[in-house]
């Protein structure tokens, strides 16, 4: 194991599982909370992090935060407004968004498909000098997720909160009591897109680059994270899940790294991560079916045992 | 109170399937008021709850709750104030969150004033909510950290209850809650159903299929047939009345036979 990962590898999966947990927590709100999948992550994620990199190329690191978040909550309220106001479906309004992103993106990073932000200051940077150069991405990355998950699981307990995760689970209960369906949906769509520009901002000053295809793919990533989460965890407190969420995230990231160690060309990692969360979604259905096939052998054989004698 | 007057709601209108729901009911409903209402089969029982509680919107005439004009209100505005239970035990509380969780919701629906939706529920609360659970006799206080979906149908419609009546409404809409229930079980939510309206002096209509109990439950008695109150009948004219008199009374009401199958049934 020790020659798999090395020191290095580790962290930076950590900071990448991290930091990308915060796409799969936006999902946890939109996919496991809302009942809604959105597809329009993989262009907010990008604009995230165009709209992060813009502002950190002006010299504001820290703004480029609640600038990308601002950026992130416009894309989730046209969406929830296509979807509430304009009875568009939920797929189709991710959909439109997505693709209307796309040039949004481009023009925010000045009609060029990528930025770089090698010569400007990071988020990362600033705090390079108090944690030690080894750690201080990780302990960045560390300190902004567990600040969300802790405010994540603070909003989802207030009355609002509890409105979104009944609207997402109970569509007759909310009809009949005083809950504003339309308006919990724009909430929390708004609030998962923020986690989700978020996301694309950090990992834009991260890598200090910003390219348009950035966010391909990261919808799948995400529910990948999420879905190993949930199976690990299961079911309890909101905190714990929340915390079973990042952990998914981390498991992934772990499991990039070892494809890669294991020389899997970078060219097979969308198809690694594919498989990764086929067998990751599919795991529990198939765990519950060799229980059935283990108990229908066990009941098969007794009878016929008995039948012989 | 309640106060309806002269409503009306066509569905589908100036198509092959249009159909008069409801043609000019008027009703008042006294708090403290314990109203039954039974009739014959698409007699326009539930949509004049529907119509009530806001679920569509009257074609004509007016709804006024507390003297308020509630007719053009949404249905989640007019929710603070109107409880509604349905006889689908699933439909009244969220199965993924826990008992505690679905009593939070129905208590902070009624915290006004600014910075209100982010209010949360607090150890003293979270202590009463146990306390009015013990009430049920259930055992359901010591489930708080369960989610719902794990209750049975008896317990989840004694849940619902219960939120509806948590912080108590202006008026209580009960749609048949306890038909899809066991007998027994139907029984003690029935019981929990008196005890709370009584104890909170609530206005209340129940639609239910069993002629006792709707001689025997509340003040007041109304019969509907073809989108009309046909009978509405309280006092001592109703304490001496039986399940046949009441049939009768239909039959000269409405001007046919009643033709509700499930009441036939249970009578």
């Amino acid at each position: 194991m020790g020659s798999l990962l090395s020191l290095p590898v580790i962290t930076s999966a950590l900071e990448l599982g991290f930091i990308y947990a915060l796409v799969a927590l936006a999902l946890f709100l939109s996919y496991s909370i809302l009942n809604i999948a959105d597809l329009s992550t993989d262009s907010c994620f990008t604009l995230g992090c165009a709209v992060g990199a813009q502002v950190a190329i002006m010299g504001h690191p820290v703004l480029a935060l609640p600038a990308a978040m601002l950026a992130g909550v416009c894309s989730g309220f046209v969406m929830a407004t296509l979807q509430t106001k304009l009875g568009v479906e939920s797929i189709l309004a991710g959909i439109i968004v997505n693709t209307g992103l796309y040039t949004v993106n481009l023009a925010v990073m000045g009609f060029s498909s990528n930025l770089s932000l090698f010569k400007c200051e990071t988020i990362f940077g600033y705090f390079k000098e108090i944690f030690g150069a080894t750690w201080y991405k990780l302990i960045v990355a560390i300190l902004i997720v567990v600040m969300v998950g802790l405010v994540l699981t603070w909003f989802l307990g207030t009355r609002l909160g509890l409105s979104i995760r009944a609207t997402g689970d109970n569509d007759d209960m909310v009809k009949a009591s005083s809950i504003n369906p339309g308006f919990t949906t724009t909430v929390g769509l708004c609030v998962s897109s923020a986690l989700t520009a978020l996301s694309g901002c950090l990992i834009g000053q991260y890598q200090k680059t910003c390219d348009i295809n950035l966010g391909t793919g990261m919808v799948t990533i995400a529910l990948a994270s999420l879905i190993i989460g949930e199976t690990l965890i299961g079911k309890g407190g909101m905190l714990r899940r929340i915390a079973g969420v990042v952990l998914g995230s981390c498991l992934y990231r772990f499991a990039i790294a070892v494809a890669l160690r294991l020389r899997v060309p970078a060219e097979c990692l969308k198809l690694v991560s594919a498989v990764i969360v086929a067998i990751a979604i599919a795991s529990p259905h198939i765990k519950k079916q060799i229980a059935f096939q283990k108990r229908k052998r066990a009941a098969l054989s007794a009878r016929k045992g008995a039948g012989s004698c | 109170m309640l106060k309806v007057t002269n409503i009306k709601k066509t569905f589908n209108p100036g198509t092959v399937n249009e159909k008069v729901a409801i043609s000019g009911v008027s009703l008042t409903v006294e708090d403290g008021d314990f109203a039954t209402i039974i009739g014959s089969n698409g007699a326009g029982k539930s949509t004049l709850f529907n119509a009530i509680a806001g679920s569509f919107y009257v074609d004509e005439g007016s709804i006024e709750l507390d003297g308020r004009d509630i007719t053009y209100i949404p249905d989640f505005r007019r929710a603070t104030e109107i409880g509604r239970l349905f006889q689908d035990p699933m439909k009244g509380s969220a199965p993924n969150m826990t008992i505690e969780e679905n009593l939070a919701l129905a208590y902070l629906r009624a915290v006004k004033g600014r910075g209100s939706i982010f209010s949360r529920i607090t150890k003293a609360q979270k202590k009463m909510f146990r306390e009015k659970l013990a009430l049920l006799n259930m055992g359901l206080e010591d489930r708080m950290k369960q989610p719902v979906g794990l209750l049975s149908g008896g317990q989840r419609q004694a849940l619902t209850l219960l939120m509806a009546t948590l912080v108590p409404p202006k008026i209580l809409l009960l749609d048949e809650h306890t038909a899809a229930l066991d007998p027994a079980t139907a029984e003690k939510v029935l019981e929990l159903t008196k005890k709370i309206v009584s104890e909170n002096n609530l206005a209340c209509l129940m639609i239910t299929h069993n002629m006792h109990s709707a001689l025997e439950l509340g003040n007041r008695t109304l019969m509907m047939d073809s989108g009309k109150i046909v009978l509405d009948i309280k006092g001592e004219e109703r304490a001496g009345l039986t399940v046949d008199g009441l049939l009768e009374k239909f039959s000269a009401g409405a001007g046919k036979e009643l033709d509700n199958d499930r009441i036939l049934f249970s009578k």
